[in-house]
């Protein structure tokens, strides 16, 4: 049975790989095969749903490696395998033969096969495996359109964005050592302090990157550069929804820590409050979407801290759904109508009735507005938080009320004579059948799947989650936050307040700029001047010493080898001298030969009788 | 004749050979990829029948009795892989040789000797033979930059040259240190370690550690004894950076761990934090000077200060105190890292070559857009690069995730903080790689990209097979740390005493 544990993601990853090594030749095919790969895997993830694989392997000494499916991994994988069929059917009808076909369906499936793997992963070494290819695959779709700068610019900025995060998670898998000489997942709550709290502060700067929490949410509006399919999946089951399921995987870390818990509960709180205010400011529908899911996702996380993993995982669940439609929605609209400015997009939903009209239903559940998917969800979460987390949440709530039903009031509003067309590329005025197909399924799940809270639905709920005993929302919770979203919704619809959108807003809080500013132009700085530094002072100092040795050969041949050469010429002079002075005696003269000899045996009798 | 020795010395006689029946320029090459495929071969088989732990295929001869030097040779699970390394390398070289036009026979026959000595280094088991293919790698090498290279080439070649001598003198030193500290006296390394010399003088034995730190670290390079390798990298030809990146560098990090630390396991104790600390500085440092060029040679050239750096923190972290377990899954993760390295940095450098041999410039403010006139080029190099990086699914990651975790496994705060600071350089390096794509690959095109064309059969049978052997370490790691495990074990087990 184990073999469905590998197959699952096995089958998207080899024909994601085959597709991205045919190149263009296979661009003709991709659509269908990768659609049947979707097919495929769909059917995997419900046999392991059902199956329940479990496999172990040896990857690293003494720290076997494994994937199963447990509860939680089971609702993951068939959430992942839906979206990404969904997407993948709407992709063949909407990225045309001019694309790249075979790239972006290679991609598309090695990346679903990567947030399988990392939601079925038990350990953190195949976890942060998978979580890293996810990353590079969300900067190669992103910067799918390379030709343009700006593109790949934003592709940049998400992965960079998202690896700063990831780094916690390499910290947390050398701290998990540490602390229990293993990697497992279920593990890390018995690790000793400070492991512990290290590893769980590592895997919250992951999960918060991945998720696009504050104070990492901007890179999440530059990853709207790619192709509208990307979006659908990475907002979706994928990349953002990676992190909430991380968090919700090792909440009980989170809550043996104390601090932990607490920390991502206000990260979450926060970051739906501050993004839902960001979204209501927004005037291009992908940048609102874009916004609301840091937002949406903000409840996830809120949820894992805490302990709510029936609410947490039931929003995953009915945002996943909601969000995929909203997405292929607006890639809808753009292909056909070239936009995506909320202003320019009146009419569209009166244009193409059926995506106006899910998109339209996906709207209102993500308004929170009873009975849809979204209200019920969010109030499970909020069950579980205490009052001053409740109502940052409820407020968060409210903006969500705002911002959907200033899409659905943006889309519905029928065409005026200053609503254009094609202000940004042509479009096609053409919706597919391969591009409707999905939207009425994900339609349905947005609206039914708030069937989770009803009494008999709750408990299993729970108990599939191994979440038995969490609080459900009360009645008075329901109509509180219910009779909020509705009241906030009517208001938005009639158009009789001016929805205020400050500047700060609109620009996602200078998120963006303040990284660029606080992180990335210091560190180029810095790595300028060490550059300027190696090879000034660093290799200054080599060819230095270089210079330094040919001086001192210079020194040593002028003043050393002349005065020695100078001594020994020297010496040779003077026995030259000392021989000519040598030779004279040497005359030949028998007479003079006497007269010498006379005069030495003079001197040798005197030497004699002095020594004597 | 043992199977070693006819591994070592196939590729001499092939070059011998060369000259002996007056070969002409193609059969010269051919000559060189049947020689080296050859000895890839017999590595594979050794390989395959190599029953470890242990040496195996071990030879004893006598070679200088009076200093007792033998000519000793034998593999393990620290030598094969490097092996298998540099004979791969050296055929993917002569793959990729095919388009070279220049004095093509001494060129094979100058690789086809730097093999035989590269292969000798891996083998040997005796200092002096050591040193003695330590060096002759240094003198090869200066022929092949100064005789193929382009630019500044003599310059770069004497100023490598030069600066390895040194490196290799200081060596000397330290390896006659060992000899005269050991009784009884020898220079074989199997000895030296089972009866590590200078136990009793712990001053002795840390300077004999300097010495030999410093000439290894000079080959490896680290910081600061780096800085003749980008110069050396960006006028060589291709071929040679591949093998200087690929290779010849190992040699140092070989080093560290075949005698380094088991041969003086007391000083290596006391002294590991300043080899931790030299690591961590070459992980950042590296990285960081890296991310500031704009010449594409050079950029890799110090990413590779930044690859050697992990490697020496681990192998320092392993001298550490600390958990046993974690400390040799550093150890394994750095000679992981060795093999991912070559593999990575020199499909790198063979692809700079590529794009060399079109456009004569390195410079990639006047690229842009390649993708476009080459997209199999930009494939080959978006692979490389995010290996580089560390993505998992390439070997990078198998090597650095080891290294990272059994650096802040082993559970003291020290060692926490040095891989803390460490994992900054994997951010560091997306960033640089990320930003190299951009101005290669992506984006508008430059004034060169219209001279760049895609590559060839030979470039791309030389450079794929790296690449995927890469992809085969980064997805099914286990056949090759089932050879390395039991190395780091006894190493770790070796510095403990």
């Amino acid at each position: 049975m184990s073999a469905i544990a590998w197959a699952l993601p096995a089958l998207p990853l080899v024909v994601g790989a085959l597709l991205l090594l045919a190149g263009r030749r296979a661009d003709g095919i991709a659509p269908m095969l990768a659609v049947a790969a979707g097919l495929g895997t769909l059917g995997l993830a419900v046999a392991a749903a059902v199956v329940r694989p479990d496999v172990t392997f040896p990857l690293f000494a003494g720290l076997p490696a494994g994937m199963a499916v447990d509860g939680l991994s089971a609702v993951l994988v068939l959430t992942v395998a839906s979206a990404a069929l969904a997407v993948l059917l709407f992709a063949a009808g909407d990225i045309g033969p001019d694309d790249a076909r075979a790239r972006f369906f290679g991609l598309m499936l090695v990346f679903a096969a990567a947030m399988l793997v990392t939601v079925t992963a038990t350990d953190l070494a195949v976890l942060l495996m998978a979580w890293e290819v996810m990353g590079a695959m969300s900067y190669a779709l992103i910067g799918f359109w390379w030709h343009d700068d700006e593109r790949v610019d934003s592709a940049n900025v998400a992965f960079l964005t998202t690896r700063a995060g990831d780094l916690g998670l390499y910290f947390a898998a050398g701290c998990a050592v540490a602390g229990t000489h293993s990697l497992s997942l279920d593990a890390l709550p018995h690790a000793a302090s400070p492991w512990r709290d290290l590893v769980a502060a590592g895997i919250v700067v992951a999960a918060l990157g991945k998720s696009a929490q504050l104070p990492f949410s901007f890179w999440l509006s530059r990853a709207m550069a790619g192709p509208s399919p990307v979006s659908a999946l990475l907002h979706s089951a994928t990349m953002v929804a990676a992190g909430a399921y991380l968090l919700l995987r090792v909440h009980p870390l989170l809550e043996t820590t104390g601090w932990a818990g607490t920390l991502v509960a206000w990260a979450g709180a926060l970051t739906a409050l501050v993004m839902g205010a960001v979204a209501v400011a927004q005037r291009d529908l992908k940048q609102l979407l874009a916004a609301s899911t840091c937002a949406q996702i903000g409840f996830m996380v809120l949820a894992a801290g805490v302990g709510s993993v029936a609410g947490g995982t039931a929003q995953l669940v009915a945002h996943a759904a909601v969000k995929c439609l909203l997405f292929l929605g607006a890639g809808a609209f753009l292909t056909a109508l070239g936009t995506k400015d909320l202003s320019e997009l009146h009419g569209a939903a009166r244009r193409f009735r059926l995506v106006g009209v899910t998109f339209g239903v996906g709207a209102l559940a993500l308004a929170g507005l009873p009975p849809l998917s979204i209200w019920v969800t969010k109030d499970i979460v909020l069950a579980s938080a205490p009052v001053p987390l409740y109502a940052v949440g409820l407020a968060g709530g409210i903006l969500a009320a705002a911002y959907s039903v200033k899409m659905i009031v943006a889309v519905w509003h029928p065409e005026d004579a200053l609503t254009r067309d094609d202000t940004e590329q042509r479009g096609t005025r053409h919706v597919g059948l391969a591009e409707k197909l999905p939207m009425p399924v994900l339609a349905a799940v947005g609206v039914g799947f708030g069937i989770v809270a009803l009494p008999g639905v709750l408990g299993p709920w729970q108990r599939l989650l191994g979440a038995s005993g969490e609080d459900g929302p009360t009645a008075f919770e329901l109509v509180l936050s219910g009779g909020l979203a509705v009241l906030v919704a009517a208001v938005v619809a009639s158009r009789r307040v001016r929805i205020p959108a400050p500047a700060v807003a609109r620009n996602w809080f200078y998120l963006g700029q303040a990284a660029d500013r606080l992180v990335a132009r210091p560190v180029l700085a810095l790595a300028n001047a060490l550059a300027w530094f190696d090879d000034r002072v660093l290799d200054g100092a080599v060819r230095a010493v270089a210079a330094g040795g040919r001086a001192a050969a210079t020194v040593t041949s002028r003043r050393v080898e002349f005065p020695t050469d100078g001594l020994v010429d020297g010496l040779g002079r003077s026995v030259r001298r000392l021989a000519v002075l040598a030779r004279r005696p040497q005359t030949g003269q028998v007479h003079t030969y006497y007269a010498q000899a006379a005069v030495l045996l003079v001197v040798l009798i005197f030497v004699v009788v002095l020594v004597g | 004749m043992t199977v070693l020795s006819l591994v070592i010395f196939l590729p001499l006689v092939a070059a011998l050979a060369l000259y002996l029946f007056r070969l002409g320029d193609r059969a010269s090459v051919w000559t060189w990829i049947v020689a080296s495929a050859a000895d890839l071969a017999i590595v594979s088989a050794l390989w395959i029948g190599y029953d470890g732990p242990g040496i195996g295929y071990e030879t004893n001869a006598r070679w200088i009795p009076s200093v007792r030097a033998g000519y000793h040779l034998g593999v393990d699970g620290l030598s094969l892989p490097l092996l298998a390394l540099t004979a791969l390398l050296f055929l993917c070289c002569a793959v990729y040789s095919l388009r070279q036009t220049r004095r093509v026979r001494t060129f094979a026959a100058l690789f086809l000797f730097l093999e035989t000595v590269s292969l000798g280094l891996f083998a040997a088991l005796d200092l002096l033979l050591f040193f003695v293919f330590f060096d002759l790698s240094i003198v090869a090498m200066y022929f092949v930059i100064a005789g193929w290279g382009h630019g500044e080439r003599l310059r770069s070649a004497l100023r490598f040259f030069l600066y390895t001598f040194f490196g290799s003198l200081a060596l000397l030193l330290g390896f006659i240190g060992l000899y005269l500290g050991s009784s009884p006296k020898t220079f074989d390394m199997v000895e030296l370690t089972r009866n590590p010399p200078l136990a009793d003088k712990p001053g002795l034995a840390g300077l004999v550690l300097l010495a030999i730190v410093v000439g290894l670290a000079v080959k490896t390079p680290t910081v600061p004894f780096h800085t003749w390798l980008p110069p050396a990298h960006t006028d060589a030809p291709a071929a040679g950076s591949a093998i200087l990146a690929g290779v010849l560098l190992k040699m140092g990090t070989y080093g560290f761990v075949r005698i380094a630390m088991p041969m003086l396991p007391d000083a290596w104790r006391e002294y590991a934090w300043v080899i931790v600390i030299v690591g961590v500085v070459s992980v950042v440092y590296g990285a960081l000077v890296a991310l500031a060029q704009r010449n594409l040679k050079r950029l890799i050239a110090y990413t590779s200060v930044n690859h050697m750096g992990y490697i020496v923190l681990a192998v320092g972290a392993a001298g550490l105190a600390g958990d046993e377990a974690a400390r040799r899954l550093a150890v394994t993760g750095a000679v992981t890292q060795m093999v991912s390295h070559g593999l990575l940095t020199g499909a790198l450098f063979l692809l700079c070559g590529v794009l060399y041999e079109r456009t004569s410039s390195y410079d990639m403010d006047e690229y842009g857009g390649v993708a476009r006139v080459a997209p199999v080029f930009a494939g080959l190099l978006a692979v490389a690069s995010f290996g580089s990086l560390g993505l998992p699914g390439l070997s990078g990651f198998i090597a650095e995730f080891q290294i990272f975790t059994g650096v802040i496994g082993a559970g003291t705060t020290g060692a926490a903080i040095a891989g803390g600071i460490s994992v900054l350089g994997v951010l560091i390096t997306a960033a640089l790689f990320l930003r190299l794509l951009q101005r290669v690959l992506l984006g508008e095109p430059g004034t060169l990209t219209a001279k760049v064309t895609d590559v060839g059969a030979a470039e791309r049978v030389a450079i794929a097979p790296m690449l995927a052997l890469a992809v085969v370490i980064g997805v099914a790691p286990r056949f090759l740390l089932d050879l390395i495990e039991p190395v780091s074990s006894a190493v770790i087990a070796l510095v403990a005493r």
